[in-house]
């Protein structure tokens, strides 16, 4: 296991590299520069800029230039916040992203695995029903919507928490967005663990547990659910990267300083650096937590062995 | 063991109804049935006539969609209606069950162990340390070897035969009354079938429970059981000593079971056949492991260099249990696999042919699988399927001409052919078996491979797929290669036969040689396996 691990970080290695490289030069493909702006800049001050962070410079120069700045850890000056470097946004913005996703991540497989367990055991029922219809309804209505419902009821009608901000961290600015990137992914995992959960009960070993007359609980915890993880926990690891690394729009509505906004602004602003270093962080929360799906996949199935 | 105090189990005008799409379905209409102390009880029938249910009723494990009326009493005790937490104190206590599936009928995730402790931790309240004891005596008990290593393994380390053991460990874990055993070999290989009825036979002696044999094979039946009774459609048609009702069945569905074992020899092939189909030392190796990274596959030899000669109109009967590499020799040969060694067809070498030099030959190469299920499009009319191949072998045919090659294919497998229309799920699996045949048989082939064609079907319906292919082979002097393990449906069809063990041919020669006078021990314990089935339960046990 721990061969297959150092093996998994090994081939990280290159696929990271093929992603730094295709990013680089697909950014530069589009149209304009960091520094083209509505009102023009005039043409002495944007080569005197372009001097600056090395853009005068062909492109292959520019290139090798951010690797070898990538490889010692340092991902260049942001080309629209001039005031700070990309890495000094990433480790401002990085935890606040990374406390709310994970909340909403714990939160979801939480209570969408205990809606979809019910769910299973009442198949056809009006328990089931009733979880299949919020669920659906969850994941159809957008976060967009259900973000200002949140900050319109709990906000400005009940006054139980603040209508957006961060103040460092206070547990009441957390609980708005965090619901609201919880709500979807609570209506995913829910439908998912009922699935699979439905599918595990009916499994030949499921008849054996009963016919040996295990109680309830080992039959469906135990036995039933052991099972039917496995499917949750593949999704979780691409999920949880896309949570941690932030969303726009809760991050957005809520005016919370997390890293979710830069990839939007950074593309649209052709702030190369920026994007460049979101590439980076979303490539390396996604190939890790691949691998923390992989293991986990052995330590619950004694059938997966990578050695 | 036959004791002629009360029954501990009765039931009595037992249903069991599954609301289904169609409405709702009744599996089990009303039967009656007694199991005394200590004594073997077969319940026989074909699939579909509700035998398991019937069992898994009073087990509490029907489906979700079904439900069961009427009475079944274990001793003072109303099975049927009994809610989940006094059912538990019962199943897997005094009535226990074990299924046709060894493969899944262990939790693959918990260690067999682990497994077989539970029900002892749950029902004799014994601590994890005793119940690890208890399971360890267990698994010596049904014959594990080295049970004080394999109480840490897990089912999938486990082979089909050994699992099988396992589930009875578990099973016998607390001393039950009744076995319900529901089809436990028919899964498994024929040497291994044997030995796990031997054991069953044993522990019964040993423990003196009563085990309810349910059972489509009656040479399993004819062994074992003390009573019979013999299900059909739900209702239970005839009932009495096993003695009797394989002397002097009374109702007719027991006789046609009865008489449904594959008789009859197939004459060999004029000694002045030519040689159709030939492999010369063909060996199929696959790679087992290895990656990028992880250097140097194990290589495993699947087929080692075997030859065979295959004359025209003649059969010859590939046996072997599973993993053999029965299968995989009739794929190499048709060319379906790679592999070494030269495949000649009409004296023509085929062993280096490509794709689309193959496309050709084809035809003339059929192959009818196991799996009546699975080998058909869902999606395609039964038309759409068995003519797919004259799109590519015959594509000047109108769709008129094609639809009449469907009409006189199906008439030839004996199906109406106004079924060509229709889908295959709408098709039984004898059926599905004649429309996989039709497939072939549509292109006009020399050789077919017929891998396994009969071993998901009831044994009446086996005997009407094997007489179908001897008709379909003397009318269009066929030669077929016949893989099974089913030895009484070779020596039925087959005029040859190689004997396979780990890729390699430990005997052949002709259907009579093989049958009585094997000369290699393998093929004696095969033969033995296989036809020992005739002999009654002797009384004294």
């Amino acid at each position: 296991m721990f061969v297959y691990v150092i093996r998994r970080f090994l081939t990280a290695i290159p696929t990271l590299f093929v992603i730094v490289t295709l990013a680089f030069f697909l950014i530069r493909v589009a149209p304009g520069g960091p520094f083209n702006q509505e009102r023009g800049l005039s043409p002495e001050i944007k080569a005197n800029l372009e001097a600056q962070f090395g853009l005068d410079k062909p492109l292959w120069h520019q290139y090798l230039n951010y690797l070898n700045n990538l490889l010692h850890g340092n991902f260049g000056p942001s080309y629209n916040l001039p005031d700070f470097t990309v890495g000094e946004l990433f480790a401002n913005g990085l935890p606040i992203s990374i406390q709310l996703g994970a909340s909403a991540l714990t939160l979801a497989l939480i209570i969408g695995g205990t809606l979809g367990i019910v769910a299973a055991l009442h198949q056809n029922r009006a328990a089931d029903y009733a979880v299949i219809a919020t669920a659906t309804a969850g994941s159809t209505i957008p976060t967009f919507v259900i973000a200002p419902i949140i900050q319109l009821v709990f906000a400005l009608s009940w006054n139980l928490i603040p209508v957006g901000g961060w103040a460092n961290g206070a547990l009441l600015n957390k609980i708005g967005p965090v619901i609201t990137l919880a709500l979807p992914q609570i209506a995913i995992v829910a439908r998912l663990m009922r699935g699979s959960m439905i599918e595990s009960l009916r499994s030949n070993h499921i008849r054996t547990a009963r016919a040996m007359g295990l109680s309830q609980w080992s039959v469906v915890i135990r036995h039933a659910l052991r099972g039917a993880v496995l499917p949750i926990i593949s999704y979780a690891g691409p999920a949880a990267a896309a949570l941690l690394t932030g969303s726009i729009i809760v991050e957005t509505i809520f005016a919370i300083p997390g890293v979710g906004r830069y990839f939007v602004d950074a593309a649209l602003n052709r702030d190369y650096t920026l994007v460049m270093g979101t590439v980076v962080v979303i490539a390396i929360f996604t190939i890790v937590f691949n691998l923390i799906v992989d293991i986990l996949y052995a330590v619950v199935d004694p059938r997966v062995r990578y050695d | 063991m036959t004791q002629s105090n009360d029954p501990i189990l009765k039931v009595r005008d037992l249903s069991v109804e599954f609301a289904t799409h169609d409405g709702v379905v009744r599996a089990v209409k009303g039967i009656d049935l007694n199991v005394l102390p200590g004594e073997t009880v077969g319940i026989v029938g074909e699939s579909g006539s509700g035998k398991s249910q019937t069992m898994m009723a009073l087990m509490g494990l029907l489906a979700s969609n079904g439900r069961a009326s009427g009475s079944a009493r274990y001793r003072d005790e109303e099975l049927i209606g009994l809610p989940e937490t006094k059912l538990n104190r019962i199943r897997g206590a005094k009535i226990t069950m074990i299924f046709q599936e060894p493969m899944t009928s262990l939790d693959p995730l918990y260690k067999i162990g682990n497994q077989i402790a539970e029900p002892l931790v749950r029902h004799k309240g014994l601590t994890a340390r005793a119940a690890r004891a208890r399971a360890l005596e267990l698994l010596e008990l049904v014959g594990i070897p080295d049970p004080q290593r394999r109480i840490d393994a897990y089912p999938h380390e486990m082979s089909g035969g050994q699992r099988q053991r396992v589930m009875i460990a578990m099973a016998l874990a607390n001393d039950p009354d009744i076995l319900i055993a529901d089809e436990p070999t028919t899964a498994l290989d024929v040497t291994i079938q044997a030995q796990i009825l031997e054991l069953l036979a044993q522990l019964q002696e040993k423990f003196g429970m009563a085990i309810v044999f349910i059972t489509h094979d009656l040479g399993i039946v004819r062994r074992f059981s003390d009573r019979v009774y013999v299900m059909q459609s739900g209702v239970v048609v005839e009932t009495g000593p096993t003695e009797k009702i394989f002397s002097r069945a009374e109702h007719p569905y027991t006789r046609m079971l009865l008489a449904a074992e594959p008789r009859g020899r197939k004459a060999p092939p004029r000694p002045d056949a030519p040689t159709l189909l030939e492999g010369r030392d063909v060996e199929v190796t696959f790679d087992i492991g290895g990656g990028f990274f992880s250097g140097e596959p194990t290589k495993l030899r699947a087929v080692d260099r075997i030859s065979v000669n295959l004359k025209r109109g003649q059969t010859i009967g590939i046996v072997g249990e599973s993993g053999s590499g029965k299968s995989t020799l009739g794929r190499a040969l048709l060319r379906m696999l790679p592999s070494k060694g030269t495949i000649l067809l009409d004296d023509r070498d085929i062993s280096h042919a490509d794709r689309q030099e193959m496309r050709p030959l084809r035809r003339e190469l059929q192959v009818v699988f196991q799996d009546p299920f699975g080998s058909l499009s869902p999606r395609l009319t039964v038309g759409q399927i068995i003519t797919e191949g004259l799109l590519v072998h015959e594509p000047s045919l109108s769709a008129k001409q094609r639809d009449q090659r469907a009409i006189e294919a199906l008439r030839e497998v004996n199906l109406d052919p106004v079924m060509r229309n229709r889908y295959p799920h709408e098709f039984s699996g004898g059926q599905r078996q004649r429309i996989a045949i039709a497939r072939a048989m549509i292109l006009k082939p020399k050789v077919v491979v017929l891998d396994e064609p009969t071993s998901a079907l009831d044994r009446s319906v086996q005997k009407q797929i094997v007489e179908l292919l001897k008709q379909l082979q003397s009318a269009h002097d066929l030669s077929y290669l016949f893989i099974s393990h089913d030895l009484a449906v070779v020596r039925a069809i087959a005029d040859y036969i190689i004997v396979m063990k780990q890729g390699k041919i430990v005997e052949e020669g002709t259907t009579e040689q093989i049958f009585d006078r094997p000369k290699d021990t393998y093929t004696q314990t095969l033969m033995a396996a296989a036809l020992d089935q005739t002999r009654f339960r002797t009384t004294a046990a």
